[in-house]
């Protein structure tokens, strides 16, 4: 962690007095001075406990399980599992959204919020739907599908957007490195209030 | 007085007739609204019965727990799915403090029931020494109390794709609400773990049932980032996520992570789901922004607005609502005429920063047809933009950060509703 010396909120008076002790740094602010570095409160997560609870997985793979699954052994999950939302062919049935078969190529999304966001032209990351189904799915029992499952029904939802050939195994070292149509879309915010620029963006 | 009201409530109050019977049963109706408790929050089961006179007969007992008066039943709008919203009664709230029961919902996978003897929030991965906390933990460090106002990024889409003139505000509005939040800055406890020197961002994760995971970079740890436990004073309420949740001031409401379970440090956003797929904003040309966290300068009159009818010319007061995400809003302006002419309206203090803020205009009206309108001036000079404006920037179909100009109609019998696109 970098300790840049930053400006004590401490009284202009007791800074300067004080100016040698002061401990606030950029991460140190709403500390008082007299507060210790650490409170030392809490405690060391167990190995196990902590392993139950950090399930993400993220785009370059850190997180993935052991573990894979192909779009046929996917076909079975989905039907069990999902059809019942997303419908058979992922057409979605409101509130539950459509998940496959939105138009692909160059689309501008604002110009109709009634255009299909699908896995194949708005997701930019494969290891989001990992992630996500490990989660979140199936909502009536999230968390009862098993790492195979997961890989699986990601082959089949992959699959059917044409993002990954229909016989790919997908497993932590095939995922990360699928890439996504949309993924070039994807921008971070330029907005800057007033200040960096147009007013609205 | 009269005998008859007296007899009513005794026979359909049976609360009333077990503590105090005979003596209860002699106390006039409206002595014993508070012994005939309806549940918090829902309408009174009958039609309160006013007292004649109130002066002239004692009151109610003391009770456990308050209720609203039975005239007064403000409700949020319900969707009644577990992945779904509920809208807070802006027109039917004074001030900027939202009660805690109306304090607007927007839940994923239902609204969880945590003890909170069991829950705790583990902060792993870059960090020096990983821990877990329990709620009784995290109040041993040192707290601060501040206010500030959440809004769900979606706030204001019906109005924006669908407005009807019969929209109230809570319909137009109501995914914002204001609290006076308790809890921990989330740099002393970063701090207590001790952050890797890549430790650039962090996933904040909630223990619902869908485990709702966002990124968010360590900026906003080291400016105001909360993880609190109390919301206006009493512990936060299960829709608020209790026993603890992120606070982000000003920042997009899905980023204040409920239920909060796991901060996780890393060098690079985690990119879930609530933050590529959902919460990103479709731009014209074809791009997507993402990670679109502070919410740009907004406001709303309150009153008058759908379904208030002005009973005649006069004086009335236009109150209403504004706030900024990225600090203070510094101005207000009023137009009663479509924008033509805009006049500065008074600011109610206090005047906290990315909190709701109440603005006032007296305003004679002459009768005619008008149409009032406000906008927000926050402290980076950000001034909140036209309907065009923003449609021309976003396009119909973006998704999130509605914040254009409201306008409500008042047609010459006083009858008000709400103008879309101005």
């Amino acid at each position: 962690m970098t300790r840049a010396p930053r400006v004590c909120r401490v009284g202009l008076v007791a800074a300067l007095v004080a100016a040698a002790a002061c401990r606030l740094d950029a991460r140190d602010d709403y500390l008082g001075d007299k507060d210790p570095k650490r409170f030392a409160l809490g405690h060391a997560p167990a190995p196990a406990e902590l392993a139950a609870q950090d399930i993400d997985a993220s785009p370059s793979g850190a997180g993935l399980p052991a573990g894979s699954g192909t779009a046929d052994q996917g076909a079975a999950v989905y039907a069990a599992n999902c059809a019942t939302c997303h419908g058979e062919n992922g057409e979605g049935k409101p509130p539950y959204p459509q998940l496959l078969g939105g138009p692909k190529g160059d689309i501008d999304f604002s110009t109709d919020a009634k255009i299909p966001r699908t896995i194949g032209n708005y997701w930019p990351y494969a290891t989001t739907l990992f992630d996500y189904v490990r989660r979140a799915m199936p909502l009536t029992a999230p968390g009862s599908l098993t790492a195979d499952q997961t890989y699986a029904v990601t082959a089949y939802l992959l699959s059917r957007e044409g993002v990954i050939p229909p016989t790919a195994q997908l497993d932590a070292h095939s995922l990360p490195a699928v890439q996504m149509p949309a993924k070039s879309r994807f921008v971070t915010d330029d907005r800057r209030g007033s200040t960096g620029g147009k007013n609205v963006r | 007085m009269t005998e008859k009201p007296i007899t009513r409530r005794t026979l359909i109050t049976g609360a009333a007739v077990a503590a105090g019977g005979a003596l209860l049963s002699n106390l006039p109706a409206g002595a014993q609204q508070g012994a005939a408790q309806a549940p918090a929050g829902a309408p009174a089961a009958t039609p309160p019965v006013p007292s004649a006179d109130p002066t002239k007969a004692p009151g109610a007992p003391t009770t456990a727990v308050g209720t609203r008066s039975p005239f007064v039943t403000p409700q949020r709008a319900p969707v009644g799915e577990i992945t779904g919203t509920s809208l807070t009664p802006l027109e039917a709230l004074s001030g900027t403090i939202t009660p805690s029961d109306l304090h607007f919902t927007r839940i994923h996978a239902g609204v969880p029931t945590i003890d909170p003897a069991k829950h705790t929030l583990l902060i792993h991965g870059l960090v020096d020494r990983p821990i877990e906390l329990t709620l009784a933990d995290l109040k041993r460090f040192p707290s601060v109390t501040r206010t500030h106002f959440v809004e769900c990024s979606g706030n204001g889409r019906v109005a924006y794709r669908t407005p009807k003139p019969d929209m109230t505000p809570q319909q137009v509005d109501g995914m914002v609400s204001n609290s006076e939040w308790t809890g921990v800055p989330l740099a002393a406890l970063f701090r207590e773990v001790g952050l890797k020197s890549n430790a650039d961002w962090f996933l904040a994760e909630g223990g619902d049932a869908c485990l709702l995971a966002r990124s968010i970079p360590i900026r906003k740890a080291r400016e105001d980032a909360l993880v609190v436990y109390a919301q206006n004073g009493e512990p936060l309420r299960p829709e608020q996520g209790f026993p603890m949740r992120l606070l982000l001031p000003g920042w997009e409401g899905n980023t204040n992570v409920k239920w909060l379970r796991r901060l996780k440090l890393g060098s690079e956003p985690f990119m879930t789901r609530w933050e590529t797929s959902k919460y990103t904003d479709p731009l014209p040309g074809g791009k997507v922004r993402m990670f679109s966290f502070e919410m740009d300068a907004k406001s709303l009159i309150t009153s008058p607005a759908y379904p208030e009818r002005l009973t005649g010319p006069g004086w009335w007061a236009l109150s209403g609502l504004a706030w900024s995400g990225r600090g203070k809003i510094t101005r207000v302006d009023v137009s009663t005429d479509g924008g033509k002419r805009w006049v500065e309206a008074e600011l109610l203090t206090p005047l906290a920063s990315k909190a709701l803020v109440r603005f006032q205009y007296m305003w004679q009206w002459n009768g005619n047809e008008s149409l009032l309108m406000s906008r927000a001036v926050d402290e980076t000079g950000y001034v909140q933009p036209t309907f065009a404006q923003l449609r021309a920037a976003r396009g119909p179909g973006t998704d999130y950060h509605f914040n254009s100009i409201r306008a409500w109609r008042v047609a010459a019998d006083g009858a008000v509703t709400f103008e879309a696109n101005t």
